[in-house]
């Protein structure tokens, strides 16, 4: 009998199949293995990720470690310098203060519009369900125009209004607190329909009969909120709020029309930093490098909630 | 402990259907009542109204004397076992029936007693640490009664609980059931539209039909005396014959002509019970198991009839035959060794002291 030592498979009596046939039967074997077309299947999505994401972040990697001009190696340089820079240090400051509240915020007023619309018979649900989501639908960078307008020292609405009941004008963009509540208000308006939408869901995904169970085991409406809601929608808001933390932590638009970072540079993301260091300011390497800094914090953050996710799914479903 | 008793009980809903109408019924205390009927028939509208978790349109209800109409359902001492289970999917099996203590406040020692003790009768102890995902429905179904158990509640009540499992598993948990109430008797109001189930389990049945109870009753009591023709049809498997017959007199007594067969003499002590029917068109009510095979000596009051056999149907322990008398098909049960074939002639024995008539205008049993 030949070697066969191509595969451990191979039926006896296929002894005299000569060494090039062989060949090409595996081959074809090969190509009818579950596996294979799976991979094949795949492909294309393979290769978009590669082109789009894994190619993009390796440059990305890359370039953060040249010199402005990019014609040398600095190593860490770029890094080390941002972790030594003021302005730096409260764009991270500004970028979790931002995104924390901002989260947070829409998670509770998501969550308390989603039991308003749930209380709601299904018939008049509708329309207030279409009105609740028109901040989510429109442009942000429009939408933040509006919201610019409304904010403008000259022409603010939302000032004239205070004035009208008797307070004083309040300098939205102009200094630092200010201007850093109003990018989280806007920010909160556009985001929190979402978190609505995606509650509301929840909310009818949870069984009427757990709420009767409940109410006859003897728990008030808020009990039955924290021991049968809650828990029941811990997934839901555990993925909402991880992809609302990715979304918002790297946002971009709303503090580039708003505030442009401004006043004094302490509303910079670290996206609108990012763009201002390595695009206005010419330094593609250390553009790159602030926007690296967000990944390790993400990471950290994804992992915590997704592990927590994967477990109560497996424990409830 | 407590009795419950309901009075002109009525629920109508938004569109103007009434699913209940004005039912009184009264509960005694430890007492087993299941409320069997088809589907629609109000039975859960009704026991959710003991509950609290529908409104009431009208009539009152008491729990151990007090009218609870207006009290939420947390405040009525009452515990619940759904047809769906409805247990918590994130809590624990001990968390589940340690739910509703937890939440009235009882002290931790107290809670892991209760709760011993209800896994103790429902054999559950090994699964106090489990998420009902891990369990099989039998299981789930014994942790929701688990729940209601720690409770001492005044009522329990039942909400279709076996009619998720498969057959066999659904007449173990029927005796499981039963022992449990033998322990812990507590009021209990069960809700079924399975007949045998409520049977097998109640110290009463209440059969109701269309928002209204048809009768209510011990099981033997339904099942010998029925009071409606819906309740006759209802209790027994295979159902009561229907034959239309007319009354017709004799010279010693009266007589019932079956449409398409023969005249059937009635028992002498019924002659004054049905005299002023003589006449009218009737129907012939008689339980499959009262028309036997004519060589049968041990019953009195035997009428033979001879038919041809249509369907024959083994059971085993005795074989059921069907055959045609006018437009109507009839079961009968027999021995299995004086069974014949399809398309055989047959002599069959109807034990007439068994026997109902029914007034098709009323649908009442005379």
């Amino acid at each position: 009998m030949a070697p066969d030592g191509v595969s451990g498979t191979i039926a006896r009596g296929e002894a005299d199949v000569t060494v090039p046939r062989r060949r090409t039967g595996s081959l074809a074997r090969l190509a009818r293995r579950r596996s294979t077309i799976a991979f094949l299947l795949a492909l294309p999505l393979i290769l978009i990720i590669a082109g789009l994401v894994a190619w993009p972040a390796t440059w990305a990697i890359y370039l953060s470690t040249l010199n402005r001009r990019m014609t040398a190696s600095v190593g860490l340089d770029n890094y080390l310098f941002l972790i030594e820079s003021e302005t730096f240090r409260m764009v991270v400051w500004q970028s979790c203060f931002f995104a924390i509240t901002a989260v947070l915020l829409k998670a509770l007023i998501g969550f308390w519009l989603a039991h308003m619309l749930h209380t709601i018979p299904a018939r008049g649900q509708r329309k207030w369900r279409g009105m609740l989501l028109i901040p989510w639908v429109i442009p942000p960078a429009l939408s933040t125009l509006g919201w610019w307008w409304m904010f403008d020292p000259s022409y603010s609405s939302i000032n004239w209004i205070l004035n009208v009941f008797g307070f004083p004008s309040i300098p939205w963009l102009g200094t630092p607190w200010w201007a850093r509540i109003a990018v989280v208000t806007v920010n909160v308006w556009y985001g929190a329909p979402f978190f609505m939408i995606m509650y509301l869901a929840a909310l009818k995904s949870v069984p009427e009969q757990l709420y009767e169970a409940a109410a006859i085991d003897g728990a008030t409406g808020l009990q039955k909120l924290l021991y049968v809601t809650l828990p029941m929608m811990r997934n839901i808001i555990a993925i909402t709020v991880l992809f609302s933390l990715i979304v918002t932590f790297a946002n971009y638009d709303i503090v580039r029309v708003l505030t442009n970072g401004g006043p004094r540079d302490t509303t910079h993301l670290f996206a609108t930093y990012a763009f201002q260091v390595g695009i206005l300011s010419g330094h593609l390497p250390r553009g790159a490098a602030v926007s690296l800094f967000m990944l390790p914090i993400l990471a950290v953050a994804a992992f915590f909630i997704l592990r927590g996710v994967s477990r109560r799914a497996r424990e409830m479903m | 402990m407590a009795q419950v008793s309901l009075r002109r009980l009525t629920k109508t809903y938004d569109g103007g259907v009434a699913a209940v109408k004005a039912i009184d019924l009264e509960i005694a205390d430890r007492e087993f009542v299941v409320l069997v009927g088809p589907s629609g028939c109000g039975k859960t509208t009704t026991l959710r109204m003991i509950a609290g978790l529908e409104e009431v349109t009208a009539g009152e209800i008491r729990i151990g004397g007090e009218v609870v109409n207006d009290i939420p359902p947390r405040d009525r001492d009452i515990a619940m076992v759904f047809q769906n289970y409805a247990l918590y999917p994130h809590m624990t099996v001990f968390e589940n029936m340690a739910f509703g203590l937890k939440l009235r406040g009882f002290p931790r020692e107290e809670i892991a007693r209760r709760v011993d003790r209800a896994a103790r009768i429902l054999g559950l102890g090994e699964l106090l640490d489990r998420k009902p995902k891990a369990l099989s429905g039998g299981q789930r179904q014994r942790v929701a009664m688990g729940r209601a158990i720690v409770r001492d509640p005044k009522v329990f009540l039942f909400d279709e609980p076996l009619s998720n499992l498969d057959a066999q598993l659904r007449v173990q948990m029927r005796t499981e059931i039963k022992a449990v109430h033998q322990t812990v008797k507590t009021t209990t109001v069960y809700v079924t539209h399975d007949q045998v189930e409520a049977m097998t389990l109640a110290d009463r049945v209440v059969v109701m039909n269309q928002g209204r109870i048809e009768q209510a009753g011990p099981p033997g009591e339904l099942y010998a005396n029925p009071a409606t023709r819906f309740v006759a049809g209802f209790i027994g498997s295979p159902a009561m014959n229907m034959i239309p017959a007319r009354l017709v007199p004799t010279a010693a007594a009266l007589a019932v002509a079956l449409e398409g067969g023969p005249t059937l003499p009635v028992p002498a002590e019924r002659t004054a019970r049905y005299a002023a029917h003589v006449g009218r068109d009737l129907l012939f009510g008689i339980r499959p198991e009262h028309v036997t095979e004519a060589t049968r000596t041990d019953k009195p009051n035997l009428a033979p009839i001879d038919v041809t056999l249509d369907v024959v149907e083994p059971m085993g322990m005795e074989t059921l035959v069907h055959f045609r008398l006018g437009r109507t098909s009839v079961c009968a049960r027999v021995d299995p060794q004086a069974a014949g074939a399809p398309g055989e002639a047959m002599r069959l024995a109807v034990q007439m002291d068994r026997m109902h008539l029914i007034d098709p205008a009323t649908d009442r049993v005379l």
